[in-house]
């Protein structure tokens, strides 16, 4: 049975090349960088070369780059140690309703202990009005964090307006990169911003090395205590092959993203186009063009999430839903609320995130696979059934 | 979240009794599109035996396969019977469930309740069914 992997929005394979950067330090360069003896050094060296390539991969200086184990990690320490280092600047925060858990996370944990939050929403399509945030900045305002691109539905954000009102307004600005770096340009002095997270395993690096991005003279307060690494700002061994690993795959896609965008985009408008004409009662959500170019985000009316996915999973094809029923609180995605998805039909969502693995086979085999699952599915439900005798009524 | 159990799997790739019962003796719709899960049973009677059962259900992998197990558990059971008929029952049958998805056999054993509530009403006689409440959500179709 043919295999179809499209889940890269939740992990990409390391690739092989990365892979082959990686093993060296694991038995015999297996050095701790913080050893000033040769085998120590040599890590030590691994980790700073690393460094550079990542730094050049956003257009940031290497000692601008502060490696930590995971996107959520980068997150937290943006979110927290910005405030509280900057705290005497005031205590209140912008962030968009859409932002990944591990900003909102923290948001709402600083909320409790004291800041104001303003919470901004979106448009239809997930696009944060910058007219907004200008709005929302008061002489309070600590941090404004927006996220690069949104990693459901693959909307991207007005950065580079956004920061010309931070930057005017003198407030910090962090945004999570961690579902667009790879895949579309990012470039810090482009976008202007304060701070960025980014992570390795969403463009072919390993699972465990992710990075924040600060720009020189930001204050940050480490969350991870008790350790020189990473010039005091996140203490802990460093996981050396991880880090290699983020390094190789960012020097990859330094060269590598245009191809990347025009392939994926390709494949990707092929297959909506293809789920566009099979399958009724269908809608994409997110920006029609700003929008990262592997990402697609389809609603379906009578059908569920999970039940789809499962069933695509037993033909060999690997997607994500953003069904409620996953999930413990039984409620739909954040983000599909926020851009006013009606309820009833964002629990028969479906997230399909493409990769360079992907061929045009793979996309047709798809167009084949989920329109008669839906209609197996519809042909099951009573709410399908309802609309048909309404129809007939 | 945990991985579904193979008898789930079995009940949902190839789910029993999937259908509509036309001149049904009672039908029970209950759950939410909101919530995930939204669930139809529909049930003959004869000389007080559960003859025949059929579902339609919109949900999840879990929602799919309880509505399969309880149409099968109820077939050929007295009306009496089937109103003792649990919940945790049609999980246990199925192998368990993962913790979130305790709330698909909750509403299984709901539409059943619902049903036979609906096959009372038509016949006229008080309904001794007692339809559990489920915690934390409600259940109003829209």
């Amino acid at each position: 049975m043919r295999k179809v992997y499209l889940d890269h929005a939740a992990t990409t394979p390391v690739h092989p090349k990365v892979l082959e950067a990686m093993l060296p330090y694991f038995i015999v360069k297996f050095g701790n960088p913080s050893n000033l003896h040769d085998i120590g050094r040599e890590a030590k060296n691994a980790v700073e070369e690393a460094r550079t390539k990542t730094a050049a991969l956003i257009g940031a200086k290497p000692e601008e780059i502060f490696f930590t184990s995971s996107g959520a990690e980068a997150n937290n320490l943006a979110i927290k140690g910005l405030l509280q280092a900057n705290g005497q600047k005031g205590n209140h925060i912008v962030v968009s309703q859409i932002e990944h858990f591990s900003v909102l996370y923290p948001v709402k944990a600083m909320e409790k202990s004291g800041y104001k939050v303003t919470y901004i929403d979106t448009d239809k399509t997930g696009l944060v009005n910058p007219d907004n945030i200008a709005r929302a900045i008061t002489k309070e305002t600590v941090l404004v964090s927006i996220m690069h691109a949104n990693n459901e539905i693959g909307t991207i954000e007005p950065i580079e307006q956004i920061s010309k009102i931070t930057r005017e307004k003198g407030v910090l600005f962090h945004t999570d990169a961690v579902a667009s770096t790879g895949w579309i340009p990012v470039d810090v002095q482009a976008l202007g911003v304060d701070a960025l997270s980014l992570s390795g395993h969403q463009f072919y690096g390993p699972k465990g090395a992710a990075a924040l991005y600060l720009r020189k003279g930001v204050r940050i307060k480490p969350q991870i205590e008790g350790g020189i690494q990473e010039e005091g700002r996140r203490a802990g061994t460093e996981d050396v092959p991880a880090i290699v690993g983020l390094g190789k795959a960012a020097e990859l896609a330094t060269v590598d993203i245009p191809r990347r965008m025009t392939y994926v985009s390709v494949l990707r408008d092929r297959l909506q186009k293809g789920l566009v004409d099979k399958i009724e009662n269908i809608v994409i959500n997110g920006h029609p063009t700003r929008r990262l170019p592997h990402n697609l985000n389809v609603s379906m009316r009578y059908v569920e999430g999970e039940s789809m996915l499962l069933f695509l999973n037993m033909q060999g094809i690997a997607v994500s839903s953003g069904s409620a029923c996953t999930s413990r609180a039984l409620k739909s995605s954040h983000v599909l609320v926020c851009i006013g998805t009606d309820a009833a039909i964002a629990n028969g969502t479906l997230l399909l995130s493409l990769g360079m693995g992907n061929t045009r086979e793979d996309i047709d085999y798809v167009i084949e696979t989920l329109p008669p699952i839906v209609q197996r599915l519809r042909e099951m439900s009573p709410l399908y059934e309802d609309m048909i005798k309404k129809a007939k009524a | 979240m945990e991985q579904y159990s193979s008898k789930v799997m079995e009940h949902f790739a190839q789910p029993h009794n999937v259908g509509e019962i036309p001149d049904a003796d009672g039908v029970g719709t209950v759950g939410n599109p909101v919530c995930g899960d939204v669930m139809r049973l529909y049930i003959k009677v004869a000389n007080n035996i559960i003859t025949e059962a059929k579902f339609k259900t919109f949900g999840c992998g879990a929602a799919i396969a309880t509505s399969s197990m309880v149409t099968d558990m109820v077939k050929g059971k007295s009306i009496d019977e089937a109103l003792k008929i649990s919940n945790a029952a049609v999980a246990e049958a199925l192998g368990g469930l993962p913790k979130v998805k305790m709330h698909c056999s909750v509403l299984a054993e709901e539409a059943l309740k619902s049903a036979l509530d609906d096959y009372y009403k038509k016949k006229g006689i008080p309904s001794p069914v007692k339809i559990p409440a489920e915690a934390g959500h409600e259940h109003n179709m829209e």
